[in-house]
């Protein structure tokens, strides 16, 4: 069997201390299965972007344990987690996070250079990713001569250029309009067919309604957690979207 | 992420910011340039020096009066540097009836049985400034010496046109004289000295030969001198009076010292200088000169350098200044390399290189402009560019950029992913 993707249990996270400490997460426990398309839900400050930090490896959790594809990431060095950040998870953020003044395709190969593979089998599979997205046509324009649905796309190229185990996404739409939002979403829905694991933070109930499952948080806790289909199925709203 | 790969985000952060990287480099160029072209001033200074002091002669020494009036003239040698080289004579104490130098100590220092290691004894007067005209032309002679025909050996001043004057000409006064290329220049333009007839302060005097060019020497133009028998001097133009100095040349390299024993002897004989007395004269040694004056030198170029030095000192600090700023200001950028998966080693090594880049690229510059500099003449040197000086300013440019480059380099390096990406 194929160990699960993601494996939290009890995870805890307490910001300061003393009389000022904030609990963003009082123990969530989470198991995500391969191919399955997460959403998290939750208010603002229900510790959301906390628990995507964790996932992906750029914070550490005040206590409880994490498995991230079958390894137990709380005992890796900084070495050790810099490579789990560039082979098993791929990100997209809210606010792209593209690297300035550096070419649509030059991002994309970022990962893939400090993966140490070769420049020539980089650009093909940047190229690759980027036709992917639709943006064959854009992989020479800097990130402030884009708009942002096409940052936006750019940045998940960059995600998955790496194949990762997990694409993990936080507020991929908060900053898109809606025509921007249902091509991110049509992406997503496609990489969910193929069989990539993805895990997707927002607080848009559009957004969340194309997960196979929807996990709702409220001050650090899990309080509820809805499957809409079939791990080994297709995303809900596929033919919507494609149709 | 091979070196290559390295290098280039290099260059790219650098070009993103082109001025502030331009002004840095700027630091660095300054600071190499000034170590560079510091020390070449001071090594074109040396060897100016040097090839004065060789130009004096070929082992030789030059005797001259410590009485006053007595050491006049000289090559300006024995004014300028006098106070380096005067050997045991000199001091101030309690001092004998003092004597010039004359005609008879000269023969006596020609003595073979008490002077075995002197090859050749030429007794000078200096006649200088002397007005000279030939035809409509006119010309002031700086150095105008009356000697021996040994001189032109002694003091490495061969001709090149014509001929020299021999002892006959000595002996019966005659009235010629060997000309330097700047008096022959001034006075003939491109007409043949040779027979010609010129009048220095009135009293003519026939060129029987041109002295081969010399170069000028920075304190004054060795070739603006002329060269007649002593007693025809002494008859015209400066009266029977003390010598200026006597110019001894010594058998060979290594027995310039034992001459200056046994001229020392000799002379404190015919002075009457006994025990603690202070001789009435003083020896100019060529090979103690040198090295009194390489030392001076050496000296100075050292001091030049430590200032230069502190300028490549400053231009470095500058260099971690930059860095800083650039390291905060790319805070978030580098959160972003380290969640795609950057490994430390990666960011270090990308402001590493950065930061080598600007001082190397100014270290450069900075050689660049040196060397150029140094082709002009600088405060009257002409600057000699010592090849250990780039290496060790491009080494040191290098160094800085590493060393103060590390400390922002590390700091980007160490940054947690999270805190990185949070920055504002
Ligand atoms: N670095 C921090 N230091 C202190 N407290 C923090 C820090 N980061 C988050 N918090 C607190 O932790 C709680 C959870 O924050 P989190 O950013 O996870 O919320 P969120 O669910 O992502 O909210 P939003 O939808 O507004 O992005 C909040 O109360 C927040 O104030
Ligand atoms: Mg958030």
């Amino acid at each position: 069997m194929t160990p699960l993707v993601l494996d939290l249990q009890d995870i805890r996270k307490v910001y300061g201390e003393g009389e000022t400490a904030v609990h963003a997460l009082r123990g969530v426990s989470l198991a995500v299965e391969p191919g399955d398309y997460v959403a998290i839900m939750g208010a603002s400050g229900s510790g959301k972007s906390t628990l995507m930090n964790i996932i992906g490896c750029l914070d550490v959790p005040s206590s409880g344990s994490y498995r991230l594809d079958g390894t137990d990431v709380g005992v890796l060095d900084d070495v050790r987690l810099a490579i789990v950040r560039n082979r098993k998870i791929g990100f997209v953020f809210q606010s792209f996070n593209l690297i300035p003044r550096m070419s649509a395709l030059m991002n994309v190969e970022l990962p893939l250079a400090y993966g140490g593979i070769k420049a020539a089998e980089r650009r093909r599979r940047a190229l690759a990713a980027l036709e992917r997205v639709g943006l064959a046509d854009r992989v020479h324009h800097q990130p402030n001569e884009l708009s942002g649905g096409q940052q936006q796309r750019v940045a998940i190229a960059r995600s998955l250029v790496n194949a990762p185990t997990l694409l993990l996404a936080d507020e991929p739409t908060g900053a898109l309009d809606s025509t921007s939002t249902r091509d991110v979403l049509a992406i997503f829905d496609q990489l969910s067919l193929t069989g990539r694991t993805i895990v997707v933070i927002t607080h848009e109930s559009d957004v969340a309604a194309h997960a196979k499952r929807v996990v709702r948080l409220m001050d650090g806790q899990i309080v509820e957690d809805v499957r809409r289909s079939d791990v080994a199925g297709p995303p809900p709203r596929l033919e919507e979207v494609a149709g | 992420m091979n070196a290559f790969e390295v290098l280039r985000f290099a260059a790219r952060g650098l070009a993103a910011n082109k001025m502030r990287s331009a002004l840095t480099t700027l630091g660095i160029l300054i600071g190499v340039a000034a170590v560079i072209l510091l020390v070449a001033v001071g090594e074109g200074a040396s060897r100016e020096i040097q090839s004065n002091i060789q130009r004096l002669g070929a082992n030789s020494l030059t005797v001259s009066s410590t009485t006053a009036g007595g050491g006049g003239g000289g090559g300006g040698f024995a004014r300028l540097l006098g106070g380096g080289g005067g050997g045991p004579q000199q001091g101030s104490g309690p001092r004998t009836q003092a004597k010039d130098l004359t005609v008879d100590d000269a023969r006596a220092l020609a003595d073979k049985s008490a002077t075995p290691s002197v090859k050749s004894v030429s007794p000078i007067v200096n006649a200088n400034n002397q007005t000279t005209t030939y035809e409509g032309a006119s010309h002031s002679i700086q150095q105008l010496v009356g000697t021996y025909p040994s001189y032109f050996e002694a003091s490495n001043k061969p001709v090149v046109k014509g001929t020299y004057f021999y002892n006959d000409d000595v002996l019966a006064a005659r009235k010629v004289i060997v000309i330097g290329q700047t008096v022959a220049e001034n006075l003939f333009g491109d007409l043949d000295p040779i027979g010609k007839q010129i009048n220095v302060s009135g009293v003519p005097f026939t060129v029987v030969g041109v002295l081969k060019e010399s170069g000028s020497t920075g304190f004054q133009d060795g070739d603006d001198v002329a060269i007649a028998p002593l007693p025809a001097v002494q008859q015209s133009l400066t009266g029977f009076g003390p010598l200026g100095q006597i110019l001894v040349q010594a058998t060979g390299a290594d027995t310039v010292d034992a001459a200056q024993s046994e001229i020392t002897a000799v002379l404190d004989q015919r002075h009457g200088i006994t025990g603690t007395a202070t001789a009435d004269y003083r020896i100019l040694n060529q090979a103690t000169l040198q090295e009194t004056v390489s030392a001076a030198t050496g000296v100075f170029t050292m001091l030049l350098a430590a200032v230069a030095g502190i300028s490549l000192l400053v231009g470095g600090i500058g260099i971690t200044n930059i860095m800083l700023v650039t390291v905060t200001e790319r805070t978030r950028e580098i959160g972003i390399r380290k969640a795609i998966g950057a490994p430390k080693g990666a960011i270090l090594g990308q402001f590493l290189a950065e930061a080598t880049m600007l001082s190397l690229v100014g270290g450069l510059l900075g050689v660049l402009v040196a060397v150029i500099g140094a082709q002009f003449t600088i405060a009257g040197v002409s600057p000699v560019v010592v090849p250990s000086s780039v290496a060790l300013a491009l080494g040191v440019s290098v160094a800085i950029g590493l060393f103060f480059g590390s400390y922002p380099a590390n700091r980007a390096a160490k940054l947690r992913p999270i805190e990185a990406l949070r920055f504002e």
